[in-house]
């Protein structure tokens, strides 16, 4: 996209007025996430990340979506075992880091029902999304050059004109939908973060569409109290969505913990196809929404565990060690 | 006393003791945690751990099962963000890179991405994460790693983060910077580093348990042997306990 091009996108269509857009997952997929579009989802993958919302596209059978794994892990493994994803630019994906190879997603990639359309690496994936949140073309870095991952990307690599050393220039990275999970957030959208913001500070400038799925909503003098953990401003956002552990089976720091039994149990049953889809009948397709599927995950006993484990008043269990 | 040990904690052991004190390691997943972790409680206490999801020295307790989760901001100087980190490392600050690898050549090029046709992978891998970065920007880039013969290959199937490329020199004819890259390689078999003037691989140590045979016959390429080898003392019983503490579940190092 031309920075131009993006300047008047802006002006056109994002809305600087204090009007409540608090909605619910349903109607935030509904408006925002189409067949085609190309999405990037905030947090680490399962970490801060807005389970919630990948549930409903799923539910709403959202086609064709062209995916940013800018360390995804979780969120596209689900898409990609529920059929939604056709594209994806990888810095880190079909893994589920210390757990091991995510089967759903390798078995999508090496039968070629997903593409993979590019590679890059996570910093050169976090400076598209900023030279994208500052409205320039491209970003010059120090990373990828000399190395396949640089042939697979859309970088380009000239001549430094002060030094005349060579140096990568890093395309900027605009996608029709950004999710975030926050903390809090207030009605309008204006986001608190608490802990690492992993990419999310430059994802929210960068993205033309920002749906913010948040654990509490609370009022606009909450964050007028403690500006300074205002990640996001509202006149970013287009969507705020309140859910509770909505990034459970993920960890959200300082509230919950990975809960690894779930993690064991998806893994496990995505080594098949019919365990796939036994999977997402119980946890997706079989429950009206979220709070139906916190219900099944185990509801208050199991929330109240992982929040235990989360102020490490008990030892995690790994159930998928070997 | 003589204790037992595994080949996993003989080569944690031994990437522990190549971390020095008051120095910044930038730490990916896995072993190369547990290693940091060890040589943080008994050999250098003001090592600094930085992951790239933006934990900067946090007092790690426990293993993490990922390097963007709440362990990696526990009790931290800094929860910060992936720009802020890999701007750090851009900048000059990261002493060590510590990576894990699934395939690596004689000039210590690392693949991660796919084993096979990167169109239809016969294995398809994560990709880079932050390991590029961390290869292309630390001062001195440690992997640790097991070792054979379909992983130390004469050529990777796919470059994804950079060691000496093609040879002396090439990294910064691509615009790296100067005087990084791959500084040691930990497996199984023993430790390696880079011969100066060629950048080959080159054996530095081995294990009481392993030999000469062990390190040729479990690597497709020729690596350098020099006159003088050391030969490493097995993990001490400090060590092991940390090890244990750290990973109490048993995730990397496997439980007796």
């Amino acid at each position: 996209m031309d920075p131009d091009e993006a300047r008047e996108w802006v002006r056109k269509n994002k809305q600087r007025e204090y009007i409540s857009k608090l909605m619910s997952p349903s109607e935030a997929v509904q408006k925002f996430i189409k067949d085609g579009s190309y999405v990037a989802f905030g947090g680490f993958g399962h970490v801060r990340v807005s389970i919630v919302i990948i549930h409903e596209i799923i539910r709403q059978n959202v086609k064709n979506l062209i995916y940013a794994a800018k360390t995804a892990v979780h969120d596209i493994d689900l898409l990609i075992a529920a059929g939604c994803v056709s594209r994806v630019e990888v810095a880190y994906a079909f893994g589920h880091e210390l757990r091991g190879l995510s089967p759903a997603g390798r078995r999508a990639v090496e039968t070629g029902e997903v593409e993979v359309v590019s590679e890059w690496s996570n910093a050169a994936f976090e400076w598209r999304f900023k030279a994208a949140a500052m409205g320039l073309p491209f970003l010059p870095a120090r990373v990828i050059a000399g190395t396949d991952t640089f042939k697979k990307s859309s970088s380009k690599i000239i001549r430094d004109p002060f030094s005349n050393k060579p140096i990568v220039l890093i395309p900027a990275c605009y996608p029709d939908v950004a999710v975030i999970h926050v903390h809090r957030a207030d009605i309008y959208g204006n986001a608190q973060i608490l802990g690492h913001t992993i990419m999310d500070f430059e994802l929210a400038r960068a993205a033309k569409r920002l749906i913010i799925t948040t654990e509490e909503v609370v009022p606009t003098e909450e964050i007028r109290r403690q500006p300074y953990q205002t990640t996001i401003p509202f006149f970013l956002v287009d969507a705020v969505v309140e859910q509770p552990f909505g990034s459970h089976p993920g960890n959200m720091p300082y509230i919950y913990a990975f809960d690894e039994e779930h993690f064991a149990e998806y893994l496990s049953l995505t080594k098949t196809r019919e365990g796939t889809l036994q999977y997402l009948q119980k946890y997706i397709y079989g429950v009206e929404d979220f709070w139906g599927y916190l219900e099944r995950i185990g509801g208050y006993r199991k929330l109240k565990y992982l929040m235990d484990l989360e102020k490490k008043r008990t030892e995690p269990i790994y159930p998928w060690v070997e | 006393m003589l204790t037992t040990y595994s080949p996993v904690e003989m080569m944690v052991a031994a990437a522990a003791r190549i971390l020095e004190d008051k120095k910044i390691v930038f730490v990916g997943t896995g072993m190369p945690i547990i290693a940091s972790i060890v040589a943080k409680r008994l050999y250098c206490p003001n090592l600094l751990i930085i992951f790239e999801a933006g934990g900067i020295d946090p007092l790690l307790d426990r293993l993490t099962v990922s390097v963007g989760s709440s362990y990696t901001i526990d009790r931290a100087i800094m929860a910060t963000s992936m720009d802020y980190v890999m701007s750090l490392a851009q900048r000059g600050y990261i002493d060590y890179g510590f990576l894990g690898a699934a395939q690596i050549d004689r000039y210590g090029n690392i693949n991660t991405t796919v084993i096979g046709d990167w169109r239809r992978p016969k294995v398809r891998l994560p990709g880079s994460g932050g390991a590029n970065d961390v290869g292309s920007l630390s001062w001195k880039t440690i992997t640790i790693m097991r070792q054979d013969k379909l992983r130390f290959v004469d050529r990777v199937d796919y470059v994804t983060t950079p060691g000496y490329l093609n040879g002396p020199g090439s990294r910064e004819r691509t615009g790296l910077p100067i005087n990084t890259g791959p500084y040691r390689v930990v497996t199984q078999i023993g430790v390696y580093g880079f011969h100066p003037e060629t950048k080959e691989m080159m054996l530095l140590a081995l294990y009481p348990n392993t030999t000469l045979k062990d390190v040729q016959e479990n690597s497709s390429f020729k690596i350098i042997v020099p006159e003088k080898v050391e030969v490493l003392d097995p993990p001490t019983i400090e060590e092991l306990k940390v090890m244990r503490e750290i990973d109490p579940a048993g995730i990397i190092i496997p439980r007796r």
